[in-house]
């Protein structure tokens, strides 16, 4: 099932031309639009006319979100006010927000890259989508919202409530979809049981979850409470928040929608791009926004890509789930290190709590990694043979899924070091 | 079909044409539209091969034609009506179309050349009316029908349209653009369509492109650039402002 089947499916040729087109005339309007960009260009010698293939993205400068926030809050846009038809700010979670504006143009592209990520999570016209999403200037609600109406489905804007009613009015209604963050999810699917509703009272068929990374294990465990096909969507205020990429049935990356953006994954430390299937920081350039236009946006966020042609028959390049914020990133070794990535292997071997610590030393000019995980008791204190096994599974799936040596050590319930009731991730000591 | 990538094209040291891009899909109108002198009727001469581009790709169907002879272009497929439908004059109706056919004419194909030319006809029953008249003597309108009949004598995949409006009364401007749709919607016809009546050309055509100074500024779906503010402002004749 495709919304916009022609386009989804672009033969691989020509989407590179259409973007080539995109890109070109996106630099020029964004030099000629932007007094931001045109210092900039002017600055570091860009003549916005030699730009001739794809790869010349990378003579661009890049767009940081610090860069937005000093030109909060109309700084960036490339329209007068008067042909924005919509403001909406960033999430603001990070300290001071950005504004962003749309065009009529950018909110009809934009509802149709929402409807084409509903439609590939498994939406039609026939079915009730309950957004759970606050609406508001956060962008999330609204752009599914728009999306959804555009299929066709049947919408029930109900925002955040309280989860107890959020339910009933799931059951009241028959919502088939359910939007929302995948840890909100989790409290609807925990809120079913404590009232002591039956499954087979809901109708709930599909969850469309994004605004923050979440892992397979989490997917297994909301499809398995929620009877759902669960898919993943990514976005970003800044860009277009959700409409950049979305998953499709088979659930093994998120497709990009790279008629409307060019993506990037380069090194979070040395900004060079990336060999595919290397595990960096995605940066977008957007070739047909109107508004605001954003050339080689640093997302924080990081991901890899997987070019490999997929079964659902759209062409487009998908992206890894998000692992993290580049802030969370460690270098040991010169090896890029996630901490999602402990994370996983940690959830993927069972009897293990999701909390743990990376401590890094520094010995002989090497740099060591050891994880401290906190081990159910009964592991703990009964059988040391079997504690031991347990830790050398641990240690040798880490060892590699990371490519580098890892020590592990288990540590009682409740005895690593928290900060507002959360486990410090990291407790690098190379530096002292 | 047809692919233009990072054409350059100079008069003497004047860089008109500033590394254009831009693609024509099958069965679709694309329109190119822009001020006077940014460069449209250069782009299509480039195409036809009537000028040559010092750098960049000019691809149909998967071939190179960036060095090809202009008659060989006819021959690969893209006919060209130019601006001012350069008719000859002197010559009847019936002689302007078996023109068009030079490329392919022969005693052997002198019957399919007939029937073709029945078939223009058939498009447009005013020129059946008028084909034993004098070319110059045939109104504004006949003489472009005349003028993209005659492109068609040479059966082209692709039609290169130079401002076929200019000159005309709305009346038959409608008349004219009701012609290139049923072109691409009867026959199947790719247009790619040079306009300054950029309103008329973005309601027929799938996709735009806006050219300024020699470079694309803006390409899109039409129905975008009809309702993009900017394009209104500089190519619909609309301002806005005004009515508010």
């Amino acid at each position: 099932m495709y919304w916009e089947g022609e386009k989804e499916c672009i033969d691989r040729g020509t989407l590179k031309q259409l973007q080539l087109e995109r890109l070109q005339s996106t630099v020029l309007r964004v030099y000629m639009n932007v007094p931001f960009y045109r210092k900039k260009f002017d600055e570091l010698g860009i003549d916005p006319d030699s730009f001739r293939s794809l790869e010349d993205v990378s003579k661009l400068p890049f767009t940081s979100k610090d860069d937005l926030r000093v030109s909060y809050p109309y700084g960036m846009f490339a329209v007068p006010l008067r042909e924005v038809v919509r403001v909406q700010t960033s999430s603001g979670t990070t300290g001071m927000p950005t504004a962003v504006g749309y065009t009529r143009n950018d909110i009809k592209n934009w509802s149709n890259l929402a409807a084409r990520i509903l439609v590939s999570g498994g939406v039609t016209q026939n079915d009730i989508v309950q957004i759970a999403f606050d609406y508001g200037l956060f962008t999330g609600a609204l752009g599914l919202h728009y999306g959804a109406e555009r299929i066709g489905a049947s919408v029930i804007p109900i925002s955040s409530v309280n989860t107890k009613r959020q339910v009933k009015i799931m059951q009241d209604f028959k919502t088939t979809a359910l939007m929302c963050t995948p840890s909100y999810a989790l409290a609807v699917a925990d809120t079913i049981s404590e009232m002591g509703l039956d499954l087979s009272s809901l109708s709930l068929k599909y969850g469309l979850f994004g605004a923050e990374p979440w892992s397979e294990e989490m997917r297994n465990e909301l499809q398995g409470k929620l009877n759902i096909v669960a898919t993943d969507n990514y976005g970003l205020s800044e860009v277009m928040s959700p409409g950049v990429a979305g998953e499709c049935a088979l659930r093994n990356g998120l497709h990009i929608n790279e008629d409307h953006f060019l993506i990037e994954v380069v090194d979070p430390e040395t900004l060079q791009p990336l060999p595919e299937g290397k595990t960096g920081e995605l940066v977008i350039t957007t070739l047909t926004k109107e508004a605001f236009p954003v050339v080689r946006f640093r997302t924080r966020d990081l991901t890899s890509l997987i070019t490999e042609p997929c079964a659902c028959g759209r062409t487009f390049v998908r992206m890894s789930k998000v692992l993290g914020r580049t802030d969370d990133m460690i270098k040991i070794r010169g090896i890029n290190v996630f901490p999602s990535q402990v994370e996983a292997v940690l959830a993927e071997i069972e009897g293990t709590e999701p909390h743990f610590q990376i401590v890094l030393d520094r010995k002989a000019a090497a740099d060591e990694m050891t994880v401290l995980v906190e081990v159910s008791e009964s592991i703990f204190f009964d059988q040391v043979r079997k504690q031991k096994n347990f830790i050398e599974r641990i240690k040798s799936r880490l060892t590699s899924e990371l490519g580098i040596p890892v020590e592990v050590r288990p540590v009682e319930k409740q005895t690593l070091e928290r900060l507002d009731g959360r486990v410090k991730k990291v407790v690098d000591r190379r530096l002292v | 079909m047809l692919i233009l990538k990072n054409i350059d094209v100079f008069y003497g040291k004047i860089h008109t044409i500033k590394r254009v891009s831009l693609h024509v899909n099958k069965g679709e109108i694309v329109t190119l539209i822009g001020g006077n002198g940014a460069g449209k009727t250069t782009i299509l001469r480039t195409i036809s091969g009537l000028i040559r581009s010092s750098s960049g790709d000019l691809i149909l169907d998967g071939h190179d034609i960036s060095k090809k002879s202009p008659d060989s272009i006819v021959k690969t497929g893209i006919s060209h009506v130019p601006e001012g439908r350069l008719v000859f004059n002197p010559l009847s109706v019936e002689d302007n179309l078996l023109l068009g056919s030079y490329n392919r004419y022969s005693m052997k194909n002198r019957s399919i050349i007939k029937s073709d030319m029945e078939m223009i006809y058939t498009i447009f029953p005013v020129l059946k009316k008028r084909s034993k008249q004098l070319a110059g003597t045939l109104s504004g309108g006949e003489q472009q029908m005349l003028a993209i009949g005659r492109a068609l004598m040479a059966r082209p995949k692709l039609l290169l349209l130079d401002e076929p409006s200019m000159g005309l009364a709305p009346i038959v401007i409608k008349e004219i653009f009701r012609y290139i749709v049923e072109l691409r919607d009867t026959y199947g016809l790719t247009v790619l369509l040079v306009e300054q009546n950029a309103r008329s050309a973005l309601r027929i055509a799938n996709t735009g492109y806006v050219l300024e100074t020699g470079r694309i500024l803006l390409q899109g779906p039409a129905e975008d650039l009809l309702s993009n503010r900017d394009v209104q402002r500089a190519y619909l004749g609309r301002d806005v402002d005004y009515e508010i």
